[in-house]
């Protein structure tokens, strides 16, 4: 059984460092070289046509 | 076929209704109990009568909207029903006669129908709509499985009776906006997992390749708000015909988990859910995409990194240890920063066309909500600090901060949401009167600032006034003296609220004429009719 010292010491070692590892992860996926037309385009996403579904098969 | 494994269903839920209403150990319960056999008899009526119709909406090639269109009419009802509730409270409290002298009647019993009836049921309405609206545009496919998401509607406003009608009669667990008892909790849950399918298989049957920021938003809400709700309502009931139950956990643990979910639900309830809407609202509106796409994603993940550490700050200079407290208050801190981004990200979307704000009053209630947004979360992490805290925390400080929040943000951007889906939903060209949402816009803007300004200064007072002691060490003022002083400030909020609630009816009826449709402009059905060009 965990005590409650035990979970503090996960949380405030390895909890902490993957917390803040998957964060720097994030921001590099984001700034990567090249990344910055495709975010772009990303964003236009919502202002495409809205009135119909698109419903040809995938990968067509 | 379907619809006939349904009405048997529904059936046999009416017969376990009236098992409940004949057994059950207390009044509340067979109470509820009747009120399941009644919502399932009307199910099975509503379903008769279709049974041999087609459904209009069973096509693959349009989108799932009666349900969208449903939210948003009762998003409108219930944001009406709770803001009048609270005007009543707001009464009661300036002149305790209004109290009326009924259990069901009295603040105790009313207040909790408030917080619940705006969160839950306008908010949560809101965001069931909304959500349902994007995920499909975004996505640019139909929901998945089927007629689900019907259930999910009309299971969440069952939920809200439920809630509802026992807070009145005196049904709590007396958990802060987490009243509802164990048989409602297990509802809630189940018409939770519903949504999340729905949400999910809509996501992985998209034809995007990406999945729009406005989604990350909304799936973090329904996640989180999942979690949240199970862990707190961990609770043994003390009979399964009966209305009461006790919690899992007890003295500061259950207090902890309690604010970790209170907490949170202002985390991913009231502000990750709606800033799917501002992703997606406010870039439409002003058709332009938003500023930054990477500081979107940027504010998604240090947000919900950080909001789930904040709960503590709820606890300060209580029994939970210390070093709890601090980190409470160091992650409200940090939050500044993402809070910011967004709100920075959301105005600086209008970047370049900032002169739609003088013609678009739905801009412009957007806007306004998103400056809320700003303002609010530079507040709150304030009132985090611990010297703050000890001045205003059980003050009216933060019913006026809750408000900012909940009036300020929430409000106006699902109202900005309701102005833009409104025509699109029901097909008209543009809303009946655009001065009529520009009034709205100024007197929720004015009823918020009246109302934070009053509750600023009374709680204020009243921290001061509770903590001021004389030279020989004695209080100043006794309890009955502190209250006597804020009524000015409780007529002033009132009258706020009075202001606010005016706009929201002026809301009602444009929406209603919007829907009616015999205003001058033509439907676009036509035009909606177009074949799709990809």
């Amino acid at each position: 059984m965990m005590d409650h010292e035990t979970l503090r010491h996960l949380a405030d070692t390895w909890g902490l460092v993957f917390l803040f590892l998957t964060f720097v992860v994030a921001v590099a996926v984001l700034f990567r070289p090249g990344a910055g037309s495709h975010f772009r385009k990303c964003a236009e996403l919502p202002l495409k046509d809205d009135r119909k579904p698109d419903v040809r098969e995938p990968g067509k | 076929m379907g619809n006939v494994v349904l009405i048997i269903l529904l059936g046999l839920a009416a017969v376990a209704g009236l098992f409940g209403a004949a057994r059950g150990h207390d009044a509340l319960f067979q109470a509820h109990a009747w009120v399941i056999v009644a919502a399932s008899l009307v199910a099975i009526v509503a379903l008769l009568q279709r049974l041999d119709r087609p459904s209009r909406e069973d096509v693959e090639n349009s989108y799932a909207d009666g349900v969208v269109r449903f939210g948003v009419l009762a998003t409108v009802f219930w944001g009406v029903v709770g803001f009048l509730v609270g005007l009543v409270i707001a009464l009661q409290l300036a002149f305790p006669e209004l109290n009326l002298g009924y259990s069901f009647s009295s603040f105790g019993r009313l207040r909790p129908l408030h917080t619940s009836a705006v969160i839950f049921a306008f908010g949560g309405n809101a965001l069931l709509a909304t959500s349902f609206y994007v995920v499909q545009r975004t996505c640019r496919t139909r929901l998945a499985l089927g007629g689900l998401h019907w259930f999910v509607f009309w299971g969440y406003q069952l939920f809200i009776v439920l809630a509802a009608t026992g807070y009145v009669m005196g049904v709590t667990q007396s958990k802060e906006y987490a009243e509802p008892e164990w048989y409602v909790d297990i509802w809630l849950t189940l018409v939770w997992v519903a949504y999340l399918l729905v949400f999910l298989f809509t996501l992985f049957r998209r034809k995007e390749p990406h999945i729009y920021v406005a989604n990350w938003f909304y799936l973090a809400f329904i996640v989180t708000v999942a979690m949240l709700h199970i862990v707190n309502n961990l609770a043994v009931p003390v009979s399964f015909l009966g209305s009461k139950s006790y919690s899992a956990f007890s003295g500061v643990q259950d207090a902890l988990t309690q604010w970790w979910y209170g907490h949170n639900a202002v985390g991913f309830f009231l502000t990750a859910g709606f800033l799917g809407m501002m992703y997606y609202f406010v870039p439409k509106q002003a058709e332009r995409p938003v500023y930054s796409y990477r500081l979107s994603i940027i504010h998604f993940w240090a947000l919900i990194f950080l909001y789930i550490w904040a709960g503590p700050h709820h606890l300060h200079y209580t029994a939970l240890p210390d070093w709890a407290q601090t980190l409470g208050m160091v992650f409200s801190i940090m939050l500044w920063m993402p809070s910011w981004g967004g709100m920075i990200n959301g105005l600086m979307t209008l970047s370049g066309a900032w002169d739609k704000l003088r013609t678009d009053p739905v801009l412009r209630m957007m806007v306004v909500a998103v400056a809320f947004y700003g303002m609010s979360t530079f507040e709150g992490p304030m009132m985090s600090i611990k010297a703050v805290n000890g001045l205003s925390h059980y003050t009216d400080w933060t019913i006026g901060h809750v408000h900012s929040g909940a009036l300020g943000w929430v409000g106006m951007i699902s109202f900005g949401a309701v102005y833009f889906l409104v025509p699109r939903l029901w097909n008209r060209a543009s809303l009946y009167s655009l001065r009529l949402v520009s009034w709205h816009v100024w007197l929720a803007t004015i009823g918020i600032v009246i109302y934070a300004a009053a509750m600023w200064v009374s709680g204020i007072t009243q921290g001061l006034m509770w903590r001021e002691y004389d030279p020989n060490g004695f209080l100043v003022y006794s309890f009955a003296e502190t209250v006597d002083a804020m009524h000015p400030f409780y007529v002033i909020r009132a009258f706020g609220g009075l202001v606010y609630i005016s706009g929201a009816f002026l809301m009602v009826y444009n929406v209603w004429r919007t829907i009616q449709g015999n205003h001058e402009t033509r439907a676009v059905a036509a035009d909606a009719a177009a074949p799709q060009v990809a």
